[in-house]
């Protein structure tokens, strides 16, 4: 190894041809090694047995508890937090979603909320999806899951609220500062490389369990792209602009209202779209800590594998989606478009609006009245026929399909998961640990081999090993698999515009569903199975590399694919000898993203039958004396997230050197 | 510098610019980017060497080298040099967007490097603009809104400067366009509200930053008659920044040259092309059509004894191309007179020569 970083960096493809052959090297002599030692030192743990640190993480736990009253820091610092979180969370569930002062219903019935859906969606967007919003938040009626969709939406909206307030300020501060930007951006890059999940565990210490806490976790989670994106819109003002106002005289002040937040705008927009988008997302997945709403339906509903009531809920949660993103993105886009209509619509408008709010207003006044217009009325038919449709089609599924799917289940199971696991988790824990380091240290260099050293020695600390193995295990057999999908798709994108045109809004908006509700169509299919977390996860993450593998290839230019089929080249040798070397970069990018985002499912994937950390998580939550390992599962869980991600980042950037020099 | 360029500079500032007090004055300015910048100028050592030396010893980049030179009321000064010369960001000192190293930078007699920012800003509001290579227009403001925006920033009320704004997007050619938005406008339009917004304070120094490089050959070409037009009808001095020596040439009253951050030569078109400091210069012009710069005092050679002197008679300062046809119908040669002297005579062989493209 050592040979290999010394080498000169002239010998760019030797090197690359060698790290190979070394790569093989460490796995045959970890196979071997396996063979040899296999069962010794596998440091496993059954899932009852608790380490000196989860009952200590336990005893830290406790003492909180007890003191959560009493402690200064408790007293004047994590309880107000919780306390303003908390009313502002209340308050906005007595406004739609939960009684209220003494009433029997909200203060602003179902039929309000649709009003104000449809005109804040016309106001901001257009009238398209001010319809489909009404649309949309009746279907929620019409499911029998009005309530639960509006704790969803109260905490969503608080979370966003709370997040924008934070995040566009520190945003702006760092896209005028660098000193702030390279201070923020670790934070940032640390938290997005973070699977939602293991947010909420340590947040439960400082803010117990609830709606308080599942909004804080949200907004933590929801910031990062409000602050990355406001800042990156700040910078993105050309300088040539900036500069102009400067030299006209403008005062700080000046250039920052007048020039970079205007210039700014649509692209801030964005980011408030991408927020909405990770709190929907973080809110449903809260549930896991008492957040009501929605995700505690689907939840409750997986735990019990009721695959109906679970996909009923699932789909108000990608129906509450598509609307959130839809009216953000009609927003975004009339930041721009709807000042250039010209202004003899301008004025109309001005009057419609007014109009609209007036009735609007009596709608919500009605909707304070009146029964009719406050309960939903029916009871929810639409639901369980939904629940009941998809109970049969998952009955179907199972009697004439589980021949196929049990099929390619066994296949990827027995043929790739259980060979892998068991090499991973029947291996002696330091045999695993050193080849973690050398393929780090190959792939990434040094420094990604040192990260992996220290990673591997903290997760033996965590005394969750053993299910960190097996998590690894399905993590890197779906990201495989995420590769080859990746790959192929990728490249069909890359090379045809018209499949880009046809795959890509599939994509996008297969991007905005929250991880969860990939899970209930699979566990239909496949059971409560390892398995079906890895499908899922696989279905998650393959957007992201699509995309990313299919600009890879539009990037390598057009010339070179040119000159090579001048050179005679055909098709299968353009795509494997030019445009996939070519697009190395985006490669390791994808895999590095799709590493992220599988392991980010996989984790959830403990709620269906995976087991392992995403379990240890989970139980913790449910089981006070469990909650220990939960904690140690997601620092975990952070761990080989940590590690995955520097690793690929470190093989990214080495693979994107030799192609500059 | 070079003993050449100094007397030519000065000649020229004697003929021509002696009772007028210049508009910008520069003196010894300086600009190095880089650690402990500010030591460079001051060191005797380090200010001779060349710039990879600068880079190795004190790991700075000297951007603009020990540079002097004075502006006249209504002149057109044209600073041209290649990418990387430093002439973007010499102009970029002159109104402190780039905070220079040492030197001075005397406009109206205030020396700008002293200006507070309070002052500074009451400077660029007032007294000078600049237009930019990128036009470096608000997006989301309307042609009249961006024209305006200098007045805005000053605090003049909207119905004034709107009024304002409309005379000068008239002046420049752009009415009918007020309520466009800049992606709206081809790029030389664009380079348009640039130049309105520009003129809209009311500047005395118009600085001009690469402004046509962006834009196409021919509306290049309508954007220089447009500023040559503009100069013509508003008087305002101008400092004028470009890579094209046929730009310089055809703008400029007179051309300094950059090369390395270090000032090559200054001086008239026809100075450059008549007498290039050195190799590089002439290298550089050396395909100007000669006959379009040069005068004819570059071209007369004196009267010899058996010379004819009864030929038409043509003043030195026209340039050949025009003087051709007179000088080629006449059987005798052309004399050169000045104030009823005889400077020299030309005759068919100087003139062909320039013509044809020799040396």
């Amino acid at each position: 190894m050592a040979t290999i970083a010394e080498a000169p960096a002239k010998l760019g493809p030797v090197r690359a041809v060698r790290r190979r052959v070394v790569i093989a090297g460490i796995l045959v002599a970890w196979l071997v090694l396996f063979a040899v030692l296999r069962g010794h030192q596998t440091l496993a743990l059954a899932a009852a047995d608790l380490t000196d640190l989860h009952r200590w993480f336990n005893d830290v736990n406790d003492s909180i508890g007890a003191n959560r009253n009493s402690n200064p820091l408790f007293l004047y610092f994590f309880n107000e937090i919780r306390l303003v979180i908390d009313n502002l969370v209340t308050f906005i569930q007595s406004l739609i979603s939960q009684p209220s002062a003494g009433r029997p219903v909200p203060t602003i019935g179902w039929l309000g909320v649709v009003a104000i859906a449809g005109y804040v969606s016309w106001a901001f967007g257009n009238w398209r999806v001010a319809i489909l919003a009404m649309a949309g938040f009746t279907f929620f009626g019409l499911q029998g899951l009005w309530q639960e969709s509006m704790d969803t939406l109260a905490l969503t909206v608080s979370a966003v609220f709370v997040a924008l307030l934070i995040g566009i300020p520190l945003g702006v501060w760092a896209g005028l500062s660098d000193r702030v930007n390279r201070i923020l951006t670790p934070f940032l890059d640390f938290m997005q490389t973070m699977p939602t999940f293991v947010y909420l565990a340590p947040l439960t210490l400082f803010f117990l369990i609830g709606p308080a806490s599942a909004t804080i976790a949200t907004l933590i989670y929801a910031a990062p792209p409000a602050i990355r994106i406001t800042a990156h819109a700040i910078r993105s003002v050309p300088e040539t602009t900036v500069e102009a106002a400067d030299s006209l005289g403008s005062t700080r002040r000046q250039t920052l209202t007048k020039v970079l937040l205007p210039m700014s705008k649509r692209t801030v927009v964005m980011g408030v779209n991408q927020t909405i988008m990770a709190a929907l997302a973080m809110v449903t997945i809260a549930a896991l800590i008492d957040a009501p709403g929605l995700g505690k339906t689907v939840v409750q509903a997986l735990q019990s594998l009721d695959v109906g009531t679970a996909f009923n809920a699932g789909l108000a949660i990608v129906v509450m989606a598509i609307v959130l993103d839809r009216v953000t993105t009609a927003a975004s886009v009339r930041a721009e478009a709807a000042r250039r209509s010209g202004s003899r619509f301008a004025k109309w408008r001005k009057h419609l609006l007014v109009a609209g709010g007036v009735v609007a207003a009596v709608v919500v006044y009605l909707s304070h009245t009146y029964v009719w217009a406050a309960e939903f009325p029916g009871q929810g038919s639409t639901g369980s026929a939904i629940a009941s449709a998809a109970d049969s089609v998952t009955t179907w599924a199972q009697d004439n399909l589980s021949g196929f799917t049990n099929a390619i289940r066994n296949l990827i199971t027995n043929g790739l998961l259980n060979p892998f696991q068991s090499l991973l988790t029947d291996s002696p824990w330091w045999l695993v640990g050193a080849v973690l380091v050398a393929v780090g240290a190959v792939l990434g260099g040094w420094r990604a081999g040192v990260t992996a050293g220290v990673c591997v020695g903290l997760l033996v600390g965590t005394g969750v090993w053993s299910d960190g193995m097996t998590t690894l295990a399905s993590t890197v057999v779906a990201t495989v698999l995420v590769m080859v999908f990746g790959v192929v798709v990728g490249v069909w994108m890359g090379r045809s515009p018209m499949a880009d045109r046809l795959i890509r809004p599939t994509l996008d908006a297969a991007q905005v569903m929250p991880p969860f509700v990939y899970l209930v169509p699979f566990l239909a299919l496949f059971g409560a199975t390892r398995f079906t977390a890895i499908v899922a996860a696989v279905v998650y993450a393959a957007p992201v590399t699509m995309k990313i593998i299919a600009d890879g290839i539009r990037a390598v230019p057009e010339t070179t694919v040119e000159a090579a089929t001048a050179a005679g080249s055909n098709t299968w040798q353009i795509i494997t000898k030019v445009q996939l070397p070519m697009s190395r970069g985006a490669l390791t990018l994808a895999t590095n993203q799709g590493l992220i985002y599988v392991l980010s499912m996989v984790v959830v994937g403990g709620l269906v039958g995976a087991g392992a950390l995403g379990y240890d998580v989970v139980a913790g939550f449910s089981q006070g004396e469990l909650y220990g390992k939960g904690l140690a599962a997601g620092l975990a869980i952070v761990l080989l997230g940590v590690m995955f991600d520097r690793i690929t980042q470190a093989a990214a950037r080495r693979t994107t050197v030799p192609s500059r020099g | 510098m070079t003993p050449t360029d100094t007397e030519v500079s000065q000649r020229r500032d004697a003929s021509q610019d002696q009772d007028r007090t210049p508009v910008v004055s520069v003196r010894g300015l300086w600009k190095v980017f880089g650690p402990k910048a500010e030591k460079v100028p001051d060191s005797e050592e380090l200010r001779g060497l060349s710039r990879r030396e600068l880079l190795d010893r004190a790991g700075c980049t000297a951007a603009v080298r020990d540079v002097s030179f004075d502006v006249s009321p209504g002149e057109v000064f044209v600073v041209m040099g290649l990418s990387g010369s430093g002439k973007s960001t010499l102009v970029r000192c002159l109104t402190r967007l780039i905070e220079p190293t040492a030197g001075q930078v005397v406009f109206e007699g205030e020396d700008i490097r002293d200006a507070d920012p309070k002052r500074l800003r009451e400077l660029r509001r007032r007294k000078f603009s600049m237009v930019f290579q990128h036009f470096g227009l608000l997006p989301h403001r309307r042609v009249v809104d961006n024209v305006s925006y200098g007045l805005e920033i000053r605090g003049m009320g909207k119905a004034e400067r709107t009024k304002r704004a409309l005379e000068v997007v008239e002046l420049v050619g752009l009415s009918g366009y007020e309520n466009s938005y800049p992606d709206q406008l081809s790029g030389g339009m664009q380079q348009r509200v640039g130049l309105a917004r520009a003129l809209a304070g009311d500047p005395d120094v118009l600085f001009f930053d690469e402004p046509f490089s962006a834009l196409d050959p021919l509306i290049r070409r309508d954007m220089q008659n447009e500023v040559i037009r503009l100069h013509h009808e508003v008087g305002k001095t101008m400092v004028f920044i470009t890579h094209d020596l046929s730009e310089a040439l055809k703008l400029g009253d007179r051309i300094l040259i950059m090369r390395d951050g270090k000032m090559v030569q200054c001086g008239t078109g026809d100075e450059l092309v008549g007498a290039p400091a050195d190799d590089y210069v002439r290298d550089f012009v050396s395909e100007v059509p000669r006959a379009d710069v040069l005068t004819l005092k570059w071209i007369m050679r004196p009267a010899g004894p058996d010379d004819a002197l009864d030929g038409p008679e043509l003043g030195p300062d026209v340039v050949v191309r025009e003087a051709t046809r007179a000088v080629l119908a006449a059987e005798k040669p052309a004399k050169v007179v000045e104030n009823g002297k005889l400077l020299g005579i030309v005759g068919d062989e100087e003139i062909l020569s320039v013509i044809a493209g020799g040396a």
